[in-house]
């Protein structure tokens, strides 16, 4: 159970980008974050593993306490919040096994990261996994040669790896196709009701939040101003969560790859 | 430059640049002239040597024609010196250069300190040049391949320091969050986002400069420190020209290979 | 595929597949490392002796001694007008031979004899080019003009000469098809196109040349680097750290200028 209460997050001396919010999540429910772009959905969730720093509130995964947690405690409460990404955020010159590994990062120890001699256990649930997502046949190919879908299915993967208590999607299907992404939210959906997991997923299509989840929050300009079920985000609340905002395309560009000029050194 | 559009068609001229231009061209022009005009009239040299240089140049060409082979065998194994002091050069700097580079990049240096101390060590040893560190430890260790082999390393590790720090500073910041999401320990993060994102950086920068290893440490002799220019200037000091030239002619040939062997190396491992 | 069959331990596939490749890369640096180190002449005794030298040397230096001012400042003045005058020797010659081995305006013959020309000039380092001209003109600051020209004209040329193949040659179809000659093409449709370029290098090699200039002299072509090899040779060890911390302070401010004034250029 993820109980948030009073979250809030201002950057410095600005207008907060979370006030006050109050979210409880219990067992394997699924829910959809909506909002305009910069209405908080992202560091909502990144509040949540403390990827971003709450400037007051309480979080508490199943009872303990995440908002005051420091260094190795820190890193043993996220390796139970699994994360995907909007941009995958695979490591592209690594194959996808390790890519899925690493997802035990916070499990072994430093010389089996390194070594990348993870127990047989864990390779066992990777390749486990894997199957069930339908990458298998691709352990041992670099992250980079697989398709948009195939990457975020990596990206699921890994994040299920850390045996999560709870999952966050940030935005998992923005950089998709439509048929890609509605695959990814098919197979969000069932693998909560698989593993009987509570799942975040910010997203921007309201229709699809609609089709895939239980239970829809809506924000605006940091604050939840709607929570109900799907059923319920009538047109009313779609004028109230995104009424007035223009709409922005959120896609990410792809990560600049700079051609480095290797300056002349004076012999 | 429309200024003449709305005058009567007589006073229109047409002018490459604009005035102000103009008179940023000129103060430059007359900047660099006054330059040369100084430089030329102050320098300390002597007019007629200068007059008289080419007959002095094509006189020393003439004595190193032809070249003379006899000392070859000994020529090889300077260059084989050569060889082993930049490569061992280049393989230790690595070690140093590494770490340093880690300092003195901005996301994974551990603090200030750190970071200024980093790039303290990687402008010190990028302003000092190869000759001048082979000088300072000549009169340490010594003449021979030691001071060669540090002075290389010193001047190295400011190079790839330099440019590791950068392409660290430039990897995808995604995967490193991703990371730090499953919990992993700053280590654990390097080992994974970090060190793949920068390994082909890390080639191209250790190939690019054990090129240029090779041509430094042709020079280390000169001053006592190992390696061809021993022979160069042994041979120099023995008016032994035509010697001089085959040592002329065998750099040429380990430049030109060590070049073909770093573009099969780049093309190989990129 | 049979998922069952799908292997239950995994190890990360090998940087190199061949196996044989694999370990034969590690045997032969292995071997190679054995060999440099075994046939590298290093005179222990004499190494050893180090530690106490460097003490004295370290012990001499410090505090640096600038009370021969004027003797740096000569030497510096020297080192800069090298420079300037190995630069623009060498930024103005250095076209000729980039056109000479721009294989896109160039016929075949004249390429070659371009691109040796540079090859030969960047193969060697300034240092020898010095050695041998001090032979040649003796000792002084021409040597080092005549170093760092030919060392200007092997950069620049080079990378002139790429730029020139690069340019666009829809500029060049047009002024010949104006009438123009080969000359007349050349400066209207070439020039143009790389000057902009040009600029810039010449402010970066006479950043290069300063920092040359300190180093060639060392071989007695004149500048700083003279009076520095002549602290050394005198055990003048406080004087030689005075000297080389204004040589730091001199190219650090040379680095910052000219990496300035391209910013502003381009």
């Amino acid at each position: 159970m993820l109980e948030i209460s009073g979250l809030t997050k201002r950057y410095g001396q600005d207008a907060p980008v979370l006030t006050g919010l109050d979210l409880t999540v219990e067992g394997n429910s699924i829910i959809a974050i909506v909002g305009a772009s910069g209405a908080g959905k992202s560091t909502m969730l990144r509040c949540i593993n403390r990827l971003v720093e709450p400037t007051s509130g309480s979080i508490r995964l199943n009872g303990h306490e995440l908002v005051d947690l420091k260094g190795a405690e820190l890193r043993r409460a996220r390796r139970r919040i699994g994360m995907v990404f909007q941009g995958f955020n695979l490591i592209d010159r690594l194959t996808v096994m390790e890519n899925v590994l690493a997802g035990r990062l916070g499990y072994v120890n430093l010389f089996q990261a390194v070594t990348r001699r993870y127990p047989a256990s864990d390779i066992e649930r990777a390749f486990q996994l894997m199957e069930r997502v339908d990458i298998a046949h691709y352990a041992n190919k670099r992250a980079d040669e697989l398709s948009g879908g195939e990457r975020q299915r990596v990206g699921v993967v890994r994040a299920l790896m850390q045996e999560p208590e709870v999952l966050l999607a940030d935005e998992p299907t923005a950089s998709l196709d439509p048929r890609t992404s509605e695959q990814i939210m098919m197979l969000l959906q069932s693998l909560a009701s698989e593993l009987s997991l509570p799942v975040l997923i910010n997203i921007h299509n309201v229709g699809q939040a609609k089709t895939y989840t239980e239970r829809i929050v809506g924000l605006r300009h940091g604050r939840m101003i709607f929570d109900g079920l799907p059923d319920d985000f009538t047109h009313d609340a779609l004028e109230a969560v995104y009424g007035g905002i223009e709409a922005s395309d959120e896609s990410i560009a792809p990560a600049a790859k700079r051609q480095r000029e290797v300056p002349h050194e004076p012999f | 430059m429309v200024e003449g559009q709305t005058e009567p068609a007589v006073d229109r001229v047409w002018r490459r640049y604009d005035r102000r231009q103009r008179l940023i061209r000129y103060a430059v022009v007359l900047a660099v002239m006054m330059a040369v005009v100084w430089a030329v009239r102050d320098i300390d040299i002597f007019w007629p040597w200068v007059w008289d240089a080419p007959n002095q140049i094509s006189n020393l060409g003439a004595r190193m024609w032809p070249p003379d082979p006899t000392r070859l065998g000994a020529i090889v194994a300077a260059m084989l010196e050569t060889v082993h002091i930049a490569t061992l050069a280049t393989m230790l700097t690595i070690f140093i250069a590494l770490p340093v580079s880690y300092i003195a990049a901005q996301n994974t240096t551990p603090n200030r300190a750190c970071l200024w101390l980093g790039r303290f060590i990687l402008v010190a040893s990028r302003s000092v040049n190869t000759i001048i560190w082979a000088l300072l430890f000549v009169a340490i260790f010594g003449p021979g391949v030691l001071a060669g082999i540090l002075a290389i390393m010193f001047r190295s590790v400011g190079f790839i320091g330099k440019l590791m720090g950068e392409a660290i500073e430039e990897i995808d910041k995604r995967p490193v969050e991703a990371m730090e999401a499953t919990g992993a320990s700053k280590a654990k993060i390097i080992a994974y986002a970090v060190v793949p994102q920068v390994m082909p950086a890390f080639f191209a920068i250790i190939i690019l400069r054990w090129d240029i290893n090779i041509r430094e440490s042709t020079v280390l002799g000169l001053v006592g420190a190992g390696g061809i220019g021993v022979i160069l200037q042994g041979a120099i000091d023995t008016f032994a020209w035509p010697t001089v030239a085959t040592i002329l002619i065998a750099i040429i040939a380990l430049v030109l290979i060590g070049e073909a062997l770093t573009s099969l190396l780049r093309r190989k491992v990129l | 595929m049979n998922r069952s069959e799908t292997p239950r331990t995994w190890r990360k596939p090998p940087f190199i597949a061949n196996p044989w490749l694999r370990y034969g890369i590690l045997a032969v640096t292995a071997t190679y490392l054995v060999w440099a180190f075994a046939t590298l002449p290093f005179n222990w005794q004499r190494i050893a002796e180090g530690l106490p030298r460097s003490a004295r040397i370290f012990g001499g230096g410090f505090p640096p001694n600038f009370s021969r001012a004027d003797l740096l400042l000569t030497g510096f003045v020297e080192s800069l007008q090298i420079a300037i005058l190995a630069t623009l020797l060498g930024v103005a010659l250095s076209i000729p031979f980039a056109i000479m081995a721009a294989r896109n305006i160039a016929p075949l013959p004249v390429y070659l004899l371009g691109r040796a020309v540079i090859i030969v000039s960047r193969s060697f380092h300034p240092v020898i080019v010095a050695i041998l001209f001090v032979a040649a003109v003796g000792f002084g600051p021409l040597a080092g003009i005549l170093t760092l020209t030919l060392y200007s004209i092997g950069f620049v040329g080079k990378l002139l000469a790429e730029e020139i193949e690069e340019i666009d040659w829809g500029q060049v179809e047009a002024i010949r098809a104006a009438g123009a000659g080969y000359l007349a093409t050349l400066c209207y449709a070439v020039f143009p196109q790389i000057l902009p370029r040009q600029v810039g290098l010449s402010m970066y090699q006479l950043d290069s040349n300063l920092r040359a200039s300190a180093v060639v002299g060392i071989v007695g072509a004149g500048g700083i680097g003279s009076t520095l090899m002549n602290a050394f040779g005198r055990y003048d060890y406080d004087f030689a750290f005075a000297i080389l911390l204004v040589i730091i302070a001199v190219i650090l401010v040379s680095e910052g200028i000219s990496g300035w004034v391209r910013k502003r250029l381009w």
